[in-house]
């Protein structure tokens, strides 16, 4: 785990070739964790692209019309209906706790323990709130009947994609929840500077592991930016 | 665990902040899009563009890929063009699949036309009437 070599790491070109073929470890500068988690991510995107290009593939090889998703996610306020206001809505939610993540990443590199609980705790709550509103807009649309085998409103197609898109986002979100409960918990309870060892790993814990799973909580934000584009707006 | 600092990355909070303010702004365009009723190529251009845009931000600075060493940055990112390989193959695919429902599965109820050649979509236009007889043949 030596990072610390006498020989200077080069940059650029160079250094990805000598970093590659250096016979040591490839990632330098980069927790194992945190390398690990990128390659997790690598290979959930091509899950998401798998669901996303299926869908894409539906689409365009149906011959009856596409439902019209900003009539369908509509909501209506006050007598007026308002175009994907909820999923608006959800989109910034989305957002603002990728920032907070961002933060208490931030505060638990500075070792501000509390600071980074608090952060944590919040971007729990924002995905929570995302989840809930996720759960209303599918209760919603399944009062109004749409069903993975057809919906009232064009396509077949249409409710199997829908559901199965944002169902397994929204387990993504879910289960990111569940850990930014647990890391907010031990971070508030002070695991990584007592290095108190992990009731499931059994492993002493560090501030960096608030920056893996920032990695994983941005690219649930990541696909969400994604599928907004091609299946809400598209 | 000294070496294990310097791994850590710290950066002024301000630049978080600029590129969530940027984020919020990006995501207020792409619904502004839908919002404001764009169609055809502005529609799908601008929502792919706001699209990428987020998602470099994302990746770039809440993900600290800008920060990362080449190494990292290529094996993440090399591998997704396989995904824009796949894209073409199965827009390829969807396309005569699309041809091979419309020759075989016709209804006999008025299709939404697709890609007709001109002179048929003409003579299709001419038997509109017809669309009863075109039921009882079938």
């Amino acid at each position: 785990m030596s990072t610390t070599s006498k020989i200077p790491l080069k940059d650029g070109v160079e250094g990805f070739v000598s970093d590659w073929s250096s016979d040591q470890r490839a990632f330098k500068g980069v927790p194992w964790g945190k390398a690990m988690m990128w390659i997790f991510l690598l290979s959930d995107t091509f899950i998401f692209s798998i669901f996303l290009i299926s869908y894409m593939t539906a689409r365009w090889s149906t011959v009856e019309p596409w439902p019209n998703t900003s009539e369908v996610f509509s909501l209506t306020v006050n007598g007026v209906s308002v175009p994907l206001l909820l999923i608006a809505i959800m989109t910034f939610i989305l957002i603002t706790s990728s920032g907070t993540m961002a933060m208490a990443v931030r505060s638990g590199y500075q070792k501000k323990r509390k600071q980074a609980g608090a952060l944590l705790l919040l971007t729990a709550i924002l995905g929570m709130s995302f989840v809930g509103m996720q759960m209303f807009e599918w209760s919603k649309l399944i009062s109004e009947g749409i069903r993975p085998w057809e919906n009232p409103f064009g396509a077949r197609q249409f409710g199997s994609v829908f559901f199965m898109v944002t169902g397994f986002h929204g387990v993504h979100v879910s289960v990111g929840v569940l850990f930014l409960f647990l890391t907010s918990r031990k971070v508030f309870r002070g695991d990584y500077d007592t290095g108190r060892r992990g009731f499931f790993t059994w492993q002493k814990g560090r501030y960096e592991i608030i920056e893996t799973l920032g990695l994983y909580w941005h690219f649930v934000d990541l696909v969400w930016v994604f599928i907004f584009a091609f299946f809400y707006l598209w | 665990m000294a070496q294990e600092e310097q791994e850590g990355q710290e950066h002024p909070i301000s630049t978080y902040l600029w590129v969530w303010l940027l984020l919020f702004v990006l995501s207020a365009c792409s619904y502004y899009v839908d919002y404001a009723g764009f169609q055809g190529f502005t529609r799908w251009s601008l929502v792919l563009l706001f699209m990428f845009l987020k998602a470099y931000f994302i990746c770039a600075v809440f993900m600290h890929m800008v920060w990362e060493r080449m190494a990292l940055v290529l094996a993440l990112f090399i591998p997704t063009f396989a995904i824009i390989v796949f894209v073409g193959i199965m827009g390829f695919e969807s396309d005569y699949t699309q041809l091979g429902r419309k020759v075989f599965f016709d209804t006999g109820k008025p299709p939404t036309v697709y890609a007709v050649p001109h002179s048929e979509a003409h003579n299709d236009t001419h038997s509109d009437g017809d669309a009863h007889s075109d039921e009882d043949e079938h």
